[in-house]
């Protein structure tokens, strides 16, 4: 019997596998600076900030080496009255958002995943630890999804 | 309806008490001003006319020289600025008061206009400070959600802002009800009424009924101060102070340690008048808190504006069976409630009865259970017993429950407490597992409501039990938010069938 969280009769919609190379940029600059860091701390041969530096650099190299899986661990599902998200393999979270709870909805779109032609949507209620963030879905998906999130908020608005 | 609140509720502009610039911050000018030109008098003086160098007062100087022509000039210039000033200020600001709206137009150069729609109204305060008291002045605050967006009408006539706020709740509350109020014998003479105004009973006894009202006693209200975590960290800051001192004999740093003991004595003293005349009373249009000796406040709730409920007693608490009671709404009141605390804090400290009235007051409907006693059959579902690895003392008492309309948090051995969140406030529900969490079959549960003191969250309880309750919420989220009508809490009543204290 497995311990994981699964929620039963979900069918995930994925979001784009193009957001691997999106967070492989982000984690290559933050790895190359911290690597900088590093090697400026080993000629100044100050060896305490070097060994934190370094583990530094090797957690985000491994975060760096399952970022394909983490991407495919992100999905979500329109359900009747309510969007399912998930994301995370290590650390699961599984939100549940009723659509008549949201404020607004934010699109954003970075350098590489503009390049890319990916959107990220965020969906923004009352509460500021809700954290829904869709990254990932190409922007004509995006554009879709905000267009359709917001009929379905209208249909079923409900107050604070 | 009140004749002044019939004028001011009819939905054309009106201004504010005449002497609002001065109560809002003419005195504070006025004084700062005095205060600088008496103490840098020939500085300023010998800024403006270098040939006065001769020393001595300035009026021999202006008499001396034949100047009283001019100084006059300038002074009823000034004055005369400052009045037109204040006067414009006052023309400026009106507000006006419709079926939908509450809107406030203010400035002279930089104008702002600010609208708050009345099934949005959050809550209603009525700051009293003593100097305003005094003049017969009260302050109107219209609570919104969200930061810095709150609506102030500064200043009002004191028994037209309590008029005021009875209209703006009954207009907001969607009934077309209007109630006939009989009118109180006001006392005749100017001074005879500012007398009954600063010894009227803090809470109208027109407006709740008497078995709804919670009040403090002064003992408990001493001894909640005494035995709090501050009391302790003084304590402790004296003991290690003391041996510090001993040991090293360095008695010089007494010098340094009487500032601190002064802070600490006036932030006891703060807390206490402002928690004395405290009560709690449910009125028809929602929880009313009101506080304070000198300065007083009240503030009204109206129903389905709490989004989560938090009773909780710390371990110094426990011996006397005190119970603070605190809420998350989704305004922020700009004045700070009794103790100097935030208003989240509905109840400093009472007995498990009058938390549980509390707690009747701001949920209607919820019956506090006696949550403080583990039973097998309290409806809860406490984490298993393979969580002591994590809750080594509260395992057997860290559970969830729900009611047809609420969700139940119970945690903490030492720090006990319950969270409550009515389910048609609640924002979204997430359900999360970290790597020990999974080794011991555990996951984690938080329930998204507005930010506020309290955090809805459940830590290691079973898996299973987790996915059911998770499943569970996400479909009551949106079934009692669907069924919800509190925006316009009243709209369902019938003319005629007016419940509460108020005379029909």
């Amino acid at each position: 019997m497995s311990n994981r969280l699964e929620l039963a009769d979900v069918s995930w919609r994925r979001v784009s596998p193009k957001l691997v190379w999106v967070e492989l940029a982000g984690g290559a600059i933050v790895a190359l600076v911290a690597a900088a860091i590093a090697v400026g701390m080993f000629i100044l041969q100050a060896w305490v900030p070097f060994v934190i530096v370094s583990l530094f650099v090797a957690g985000t190299l491994v975060k760096l080496v399952i970022t394909p899986r983490r991407v495919r661990s992100i999905g979500y599902q329109l359900r009747d009255d309510d969007l399912l998200f998930r994301r995370g393999i290590m650390w699961q979270r599984f939100v549940a958002v009723p659509y008549g709870r949201m404020q607004l909805i934010d699109i954003n779109r970075g350098p590489v995943a503009r390049a890319l032609g990916l959107s990220e949507l965020k969906f923004v209620t009352a509460a500021a630890a809700a954290g829904v963030t869709l990254p990932g879905l190409a922007e004509a998906d995006a554009d879709a999804l905000r267009d359709q999130l917001v009929e379905l908020a209208e249909s079923r608005r409900a107050g604070l | 309806m009140p004749p002044v609140a019939a004028a001011l509720t009819d939905g054309q502009w009106h201004r504010l008490h005449p002497a609002s610039p001065l109560l809002r911050g003419g005195i504070a000018l006025i004084a700062i001003l005095g205060v600088v030109v008496a103490n840098l008098r020939e500085r300023l003086v010998s800024l403006f006319i270098p040939r006065f160098d001769e020393g001595g007062d300035p009026v021999d100087y202006v008499l001396d020289h034949g100047l009283v022509l001019q100084a006059l000039v300038v002074i009823v210039v000034l004055l005369i600025l400052f009045i037109a000033g204040f006067y414009l200020s006052w023309r400026m600001h009106t507000f006006r008061i419709t079926n939908e709206v509450v809107e406030v137009r203010s400035g002279i150069l930089f104008r702002t206009n600010r609208k708050a729609r009345l099934d949005r109204i959050q809550g209603i305060n009525i700051v009293r400070p003593f100097f305003a008291r005094l003049f017969g002045a009260a302050k109107l605050e219209v609570n919104q959600a969200g930061q810095n967006s709150n609506l102030q009408l500064s200043y009002l006539g004191s028994s037209a802002a309590d008029d005021l706020r009875r209209e703006i709740l009954r207009l907001a509350s969607g009934t077309r009800l209007a109630e006939q109020r009989a009118a109180a014998a006001t006392p005749q003479g100017l001074l005879d009424r500012r007398v009954a105004e600063l010894l009227a009973p803090e809470l109208d006894p027109n407006l709740a009924p008497p078995e709804s009202v919670v009040k403090i006693h002064l003992g408990r209200l001493v001894g909640s101060m005494v035995f709090s975590e501050s009391t302790l960290i003084l304590v402790l800051a004296l003991i290690g102070g003391g041996i510090w001192i001993g040991t090293t004999g360095k008695f010089y740093a007494l010098i340094f340690a009487l500032p601190s003991l002064l802070g600490f004595f006036s932030f006891y003293a703060r807390r206490f008048t402002k928690s004395l005349r405290y009560t709690i009373a449910g009125t028809p249009d929602g929880v009313r808190v009101g506080y304070g000796l000198f300065s007083t406040s009240n503030e009204t709730l109206p129903p389905g504006r709490i989004h989560s409920v938090q009773v909780r007693q710390s371990l110094l608490w426990r011996p006397a069976g005190w119970w603070e009671v605190r809420v998350n709404v989704a305004s922020h009141s700009s004045n700070k409630g009794a103790d100097g605390r935030a208003n989240t804090t509905i109840l400093p400290v009472g007995s498990f009865d009058d938390a549980a009235r509390v707690v009747a007051l701001v949920l209607p409907g919820f019956e506090l259970p006696n949550f403080p006693r583990v039973a097998p059959d309290d409806g809860f579902t406490n984490s298993p017993r393979r969580a002591a690895w994590l809750r080594p003392f509260s395992w057997r008492r860290n559970g969830f429950a729900s009611a047809p309309d609420w969700l139940l948090l119970r945690r903490g051995a030492i720090w006990r407490q319950l969270v409550i969140v009515p389910q048609p406030r609640l924002q979204s529900v997430a359900l999360s597992q970290g790597p020990v969490l999974r080794m011991l079959r555990l996951a984690a549960i938080q329930l998204h409501t507005v930010s506020g003191p309290i955090r809805a969250e459940l830590g290691a309880i079973d898996r299973d039990a987790a996915l059911a309750f998770f499943g569970h919420v996400a479909q009551a989220a949106v079934s009692s938010a669907q069924r919800d009508t509190s925006h316009r809490w009243r709209s369902g009543e019938q003319p005629g069938l007016t419940t509460g204290g108020l005379p029909a």
